[in-house]
């Protein structure tokens, strides 16, 4: 007598086949990251084939930027991206490790969620309504009132001689500054969070000040956070785009004064990519994306390596 | 000597005040600009704001009766197609992070997806423009959409992920103790407690990119009239911001504050959405 065929076999082969094909379904949800890694570092650099064949490396020390005789150099761009950068993050990080100062240590316990929701708001404003409160707004302010002072006080300085247009240099690393406190800030916050009470309670029994605690217990023991704090905030400040492109002057030139037009990378996608009318100059223009995917995936990296060591050692501790 | 002690307390005392002011101080010109912001937006905006503004297309300079209508239409369109590029992409891939992945393949990951959401959005504009533009030889509100949905699902897998492991592990146990297969669990357990919390990470990753010029230069491209296929160019708000803003007319930088004004409402809604959503799941 054969074995009656269990009535329950087909559903559990249907449930088995169910079960594989929804788990294949999220792995590829999963692995869609690195697809768009790949996928993200192949058409920028299948993209710039043309340029990258005819400049090579100089392409990125080149500081001639001519789409008429077709001469493609990145330097003015790079370097117009580092100092707006170097600018915003001089301007932003003591600013946002100030404010996460009071929102952990001195912020009335009442006041702080309604506070971290107002700096969520600030990160919400998109980059384009800066630019335009940038043009309208900020750049008439500078050019009449901040900028003829600041000239007077520091004009020994090539940094701050030269005709002053209110648009520059200085003002996109300004607006960039404003632009990325709101990350700068809400990581600090995190990170002076993460240090534990022990510290602070052990400066407190030896009479210190509030202030003296902050800067014994809990800065120090921040100091490392802070700064991946800092490298993320110039990750974002480096693919800034719109705001900049609004407010830099847009001039390939490079000068030593901040009161000058500049450029960055990303403004100049922005400003000629529908422009481009010869391949080469596409091409071009590929490669700055490349250049500035480049800067930005190592830099961000970097920023989460240091930011999760310290939430690893954090874990560590609690677990 | 006591006199060296009370003057050094009071040193420190009065360093403690100083450094306490200098912190206030800084939050205070940290939090301004929003104050600013705000401030112009709705002073510069309400006045040219009016029914036209919502149901007309751009007209030339100074003709009444011009407006962003179907700007407005197009960043709902734009964000509709990130949403269905972008959103089932980021679940799943958070649900495998959180129901299958192991430790160290999750560390990788999440690493990456952090990495990809900062690189810069107007390269994602490019990777679009190379993919879906080039290809079909038209700017198109499919490629604008694209743009944007990239941009979504990291932000999307990570949120899908943080809410997913908060369901209780009992709830999964049952489900399996009921003989249901994995999946069936994962779908009709799992998710459905999860619902509000994705939900907040979609609208969060939304309102992230509706604000998004850069990657839509070149894709969307934008259009002054309605667009009637998916397939043409598409207008959307903050590429008309950006064109007004820095065009030389007093009539088109009016209707630019205005269009911002219209655009932060649009963000400033998603994120109350986010906070409602968020603050109700606290309490249940």
């Amino acid at each position: 007598m054969t074995p009656r065929p269990d009535p329950t076999a087909a559903l559990h082969r249907n449930s088995r086949w169910g079960d594989r094909s929804f788990r294949l379904l999220c792995l590829a949800g999963a692995s869609t990251i690195f697809v768009l890694l790949l996928l993200v570092a192949y058409q920028l650099y299948h993209g710039s084939q043309l340029a990258r064949a005819q400049f090579g490396w100089k392409f990125l020390v080149g500081s001639t930027w001519d789409p008429v005789d077709e001469v493609y150099g990145a330097l003015p761009f790079i370097y117009g991206t580092f100092v707006s950068s170097a600018i915003a993050l001089l301007i932003a990080v003591p600013l946002s490790v100030g404010t996460a100062i009071y929102l952990t240590e001195l912020a009335p316990v009442r006041l702080r969620q309604p506070l971290v929701s107002v700096i969520e708001m600030l990160a919400a404003v998109p980059s384009v309504i800066w630019g335009l409160w940038g043009i309208f707004v900020l750049v008439p302010f500078l050019r009449t009132t901040a900028y003829p002072p600041l000239q007077h006080a520091l004009g020994f300085l090539p940094l701050f001689q030269g005709p002053i247009y209110g648009i520059g240099m200085l003002t996109g690393g300004i607006i960039v500054a404003i632009m990325i406190l709101p990350i700068v800030t809400s990581v600090s916050r995190e990170v002076l969070r993460s240090v534990p009470n022990l510290q602070r309670e052990a400066a407190y029994g030896l009479g210190a000040t509030r202030w003296e605690v902050t800067r014994i217990a809990v800065l120090s023991y921040a100091r490392r956070g802070i700064f991946g704090a800092a490298v993320l905030g110039l990750g974002r400040a480096l693919g800034e785009t719109m705001a900049v492109t609004m407010v830099i002057g847009n001039s390939s030139d490079i000068s030593r004064s901040l009161f000058a037009p500049g450029y960055t990378l990303a403004s100049v996608i922005a400003n000629e990519f529908t422009e481009a009318t010869t391949d080469r100059y596409l091409s071009a223009l590929f490669e700055l994306g490349l250049v500035l995917l480049g800067l930005t995936v190592v830099i961000n990296a970097l920023a989460q390596v240091m930011i999760r060591a310290i939430a690893s050692k954090e874990t560590r501790r609690v677990a | 000597m006591a006199m060296s002690s009370t003057a050094n307390h009071r040193y420190r005392r009065l360093k403690n005040a100083l450094m306490n002011a200098v912190s206030i101080l800084c939050a205070v010109l940290v939090i301004s600009p929003l104050g600013l912001i705000l401030f112009y937006l709705i002073r510069q905006g309400v006045a040219a704001l009016n029914w036209e503004f919502f149901t007309h297309v751009p007209g030339p300079v100074g003709q009444p009766g011009s407006g962003m209508g179907n700007a407005i239409i197009g960043t709902v369109e734009l964000l509709v197609l990130a949403s269905l590029a972008g959103v089932p992409i980021g679940v799943l891939g958070g649900v495998y992070l959180s129901e299958y992945g192991g430790d160290r393949v999750n560390d990788w990951i999440r690493f990456w997806a952090d990495v990809l959401n900062g690189v810069p959005s107007i390269v994602w504009g490019m990777v679009a423009y190379a993919i879906a533009v080039v290809p079909f030889k038209t700017f198109s509100a499919y490629s604008g959409g694209l743009a944007l949905g990239f941009i979504m699902i990291p932000l999307v897998l990570r949120t899908t992920e943080e809410v997913l492991v908060l369901v209780p592990r009992s709830y999964r146990e049952a489900g399996l103790a009921l003989g249901l297969p994995q999946w069936k669990m994962i779908s009709r357990i799992v998710l459905p407690t999860a619902l509000k919390g994705i939900v907040t990470g979609v609208l969060l990753a939304m309102g992230r990119v509706a604000g998004e010029t850069a990657p839509l230069l070149f894709t969307a491209f934008g259009n002054r009239y309605w667009s009637h296929h998916l397939s043409e160019p598409i207008a959307a708000l903050p590429l008309q911001i950006f064109a007004y803003a820095i065009s030389p007319y007093d009539d088109w930088h009016r209707q630019a504050w205005a269009g911002a004004l219209v655009l932060i409402f649009l963000v400033f809604a998603l994120s109350a959405g986010v906070r409602l959503l968020s603050s109700e799941r606290k309490k249940s």
